[in-house]
């Protein structure tokens, strides 16, 4: 008895580790080839990155195991073969990195502020935050309370804007940026939209002209012309005219991006409205806007994304974000040479602001494609 | 007889009222504003007027490849220069930043998930770090390349050091124009051969091989033509004199800086761009084609490409501009672009606020509508034509 039929090889594994390598990575010659080639250059270089950030890396002291004070003592400069990184420059800048060069005993004022601001913002984004309607009244009293927190004023000692810097004015001028030019782009949006021809034409031609210029000729603008259209008396210190560029700035993108939104409402809805007797302004405040900013959300997001980033310009006309006081630490001799630890920490920072911002536009785009029904159909 | 009253509820009288009266506000803001900046100015003695743009401008610029520029020239010609030195860099990095968008876009959409995972991570990188950042940083690499003396060589005609990039320059001899001429009569010559070949299929279904034979055309006529003319072309070789090279050309850090953060920071968008697109096309049509027969880089070529391109074009535009306008932050590592020689270092020396700010953002209003309408006339060409 021995007709048992020939023994046969199993079939190629496509579950498993195995077969998940094998689609994935190994699935014909030509894309093994290219795996290699990845994972070669991979090899290469994580490692070495990996060593110079962290492993061979100065956090406090050198590898002599004293504290760090200057350029002289970091490890690298003093052996550049092994040494990696030198944070210490981090270390011993971290204030200016976060305050500039607010006055340290008044320093609560700006740690309160950045709380505050967490406080504010974070019940403005989940709209199923706990007790969230009370917190939202917080929302809108946080700009008030954390400009004479920062600014003084009310007993408060007052601190000059051009002591402020790093994290705080970038922060500044991406949150008041986004705040103020929401309700500018709203009008801006429905005046582009309106059927009187004047204010059409003059919400198109502004919108049109702050899209089609550089960010930058607008600062320039704030800091050089703008002291020449404002009468005498009238002074308006560095920030405050920056705010100005960047708030109008941001207002005609926010514009064309809430304009998308009023574009994606069904004509039923304006025709509904009307035809319920009210007005324009109730029409748009009670049935129109809610509609159209709600599925404007992630376009919004990431337009505040992209504002986010460019506050950075402001170190060209001379203000110290984020990135200008890096800019500080590098040219003070001390420090001099140690320009991608700098670099990398202030783009680490705003990574970490925006890719924050970016996750939260797509899980926004999630929930609004399931949540959402526009009563079109 | 109608009240005032009534009058204000007319939706026509309304309408005419708000109008007159914004258009009465605006007009009575800029004679405020008008005002005041002619008694700041008149304060401050400025003088207002354009006359300031033909006097000499008395600064060197480093970087200027089209016009050979001399302290002595004006500040009209400064203009002249940042105007080819904007132009410039965009263009470059409006290709460059397609073509490596477009591999990116296409190689997330890749079934190898090493690839896929490195283009990801390349993306979202560049794309949450400013860009003034990367621009800073890469200028802060190249700087740290080797000095002029121990400057890296290749084939003993290209140098790499801390002041860029020395090449050979050709120079055009008697004769090289005809070159040109044959050249820029192929590239005619293939585009109409494309039409014919194409009608010619429409109607009868023969093929005509277009892209070997218009590649052969543009490549091996004008150098056919070249070696007739006995070469007609020579180069000037860089060489190490002193403490600098002379003779050949030149490729400043600055340039080369905002040429790659530009290229590298835009194609993380086109890439995204590219991507939706082709997500776009939906499966249907893949499956349609290839049920049809047709070979898998045709049903790319004929079915997908134009699909996805229609959703693609739009936001690539946008990107476009944004290319251009970014490019207005060659001011932070001293590339001479537009902002830094005309907007900035021109206005510092005349103190001409006003007119210079109006020179360049009118220049880039006029740039930014010359591509959208560019672009918006190929947009029309590939969108879907009914029949």
């Amino acid at each position: 008895m021995n007709d048992l039929t020939e023994e046969r090889k199993p079939p190629v594994a496509t579950t498993g580790i195995l077969g998940w390598l094998r689609i994935n990575l190994f699935s014909s010659w030509f894309n093994s080839l290219i795996t290699l080639f990845v994972l070669y250059i991979l090899i290469q270089f994580v490692p070495w990155i990996l060593n110079w950030t962290i492993f061979a890396a100065d956090f406090k002291y050198n590898f002599n195991g004293e504290e760090i004070i200057n350029r002289e003592m970091c490890s690298r400069v003093l052996d550049p073969e092994t040494g990696g990184a030198c944070w210490a420059i981090i270390y011993v800048r971290f204030y200016q990195f976060m305050y500039g060069f607010y006055p340290r005993e008044e320093v609560w004022r700006v740690n309160l502020s950045y709380i505050m601001l967490a406080v504010a913002v974070v019940p403005l984004l989940f709209d199923k935050f706990p007790l969230r309607k009370h917190f939202l009244k917080f929302t809108y009293a946080f700009p008030i309370i954390a400009f004479f927190l920062l600014n003084g004023g009310l007993g408060l000692e007052p601190v000059s804007t051009n002591k402020w810097g790093g994290l705080l004015v970038t922060l500044v001028l991406g949150c008041t940026g986004i705040a103020l030019a929401f309700p500018l782009g709203i009008i801006l949006a429905l005046g582009r939209r309106s059927n009187l021809p004047v204010i059409s034409m003059m919400c198109t031609l502004f919108i049109e002209f702050i899209r089609g210029v550089p960010l930058i000729t607008l600062l320039f603008f704030g800091m050089v012309m703008l002291p020449l259209f404002l009468p005498e008396g009238i002074d308006m210190d560095g920030l405050a005219r920056v705010l100005v560029a960047v708030t109008l700035f941001q207002s005609a993108y926010m514009a064309e991006v809430i304009r998308g939104g009023l574009q994606a409402i069904p004509q039923g809805q304006y025709e509904a409205a009307r035809s319920i007797g009210l007005s324009y302004w109730q029409m748009n405040m009670k049935v129109v806007l809610p509609q159209a900013i709600r599925i404007s959300i992630p376009s919004i997001v990431n337009t505040s994304i992209g504002l986010f980033k460019d506050t950075t310009l402001v170190i060209i006309v001379g203000l110290l974000d984020l990135l200008g006081i890096g800019r500080g630490a590098l040219a003070d001799t001390t420090w001099l040479g140690l320009a991608y630890e700098v670099y990398f920490f202030v783009s680490l920072v705003f990574f970490i602001f925006t890719f924050a911002m970016s996750r939260y536009s797509l899980y926004l785009e999630k929930k609004l494609k399931t949540g959402i029904n526009m009563g079109a159909d | 007889m109608r009240s005032n009253a009534n009058f204000f509820s007319d939706e026509k009288f309304r309408s005419i009222f708000f109008q007159t009266l914004v258009i009465g506000l605006f007009a009575l803001g800029i004679y405020f504003v008008v005002q005041t900046t002619a008694y700041n100015l008149e304060k401050r003695n400025i003088a207002t007027g354009w006359r300031f743009l033909t006097d000499p401008a008395g600064f060197d610029i480093s970087f200027s490849p089209f016009i050979n520029f001399k302290s002595t020239d004006t500040h009209l010609d400064v203009y002249f220069v940042g105007v080819l030195n904007t132009l410039l860099v965009s263009f470059c990095g409006c290709i460059a930043a397609t073509i490596l968008g477009f591999l990116v876009g296409i190689i997330r959409l890749s079934s190898n998930w090493l690839l896929v995972r490195v283009a990801y991570i390349y993306v979202e990188f560049t794309r949450n770090v400013p860009l003034l950042l990367q621009i800073i940083l890469w200028y802060s690499i190249l700087i740290q390349l080797p000095r002029v003396k121990q400057s890296l060589e290749f084939l003993d005609i290209f140098f790499i050091s801390n002041r860029g990039i020395y090449s050979p320059r050709p120079i055009f001899e008697n004769g090289f124009s005809y070159v040109f001429i044959a050249f820029v009569l192929a590239l005619i010559s293939s585009f109409i051969l494309r039409r014919w070949a194409k009608k010619r299929q429409d109607n009868t279904g023969k093929q005509f091989p277009v892209t070997s034979s218009a590649f052969g055309m543009i490549i091996f006529v004008p150098l056919l033509l070249f070696f007739i003319l006995g070469s007609p072309l020579s180069f000037d070789y860089p060489a190490l004199k002193g403490f600098n090279f002379k003779g050949g050309m030149v490729i400043r850090p600055e340039f080369i800086a905002m040429f790659l953060a530009l290229t590298i920071y835009t194609a993380a968008f086109i890439s995204e761009t590219v991507r939706s697109g082709i997500l776009s096309v939906t499966k249907g049509q893949r499956e349609a084609s290839a049920s049809l027969g047709l070979k898998k880089s045709w049903i790319m070529r004929l079915i997908i490409i134009p699909q996805a391109l229609r959703v693609i074009v739009p936001p690539l535009t946008s990107q476009y501009l944004n290319l251009t306008k970014n490019s207005s932050l060659g001011i932070a590592v001293g590339y001479a672009d537009l902002v830094h020689g005309f907007g900035g270092i021109s206005l510092n020396q005349t103190g001409q606020a006003i007119e210079c700010m109006v020179i360049v953002m009118a220049t880039y209003l006029t740039i930014s509508l010359t591509i959208s309408v560019f672009m918006n006339i190929y947009n029309r060409s590939i969108q879907f034509k009914e029949k």
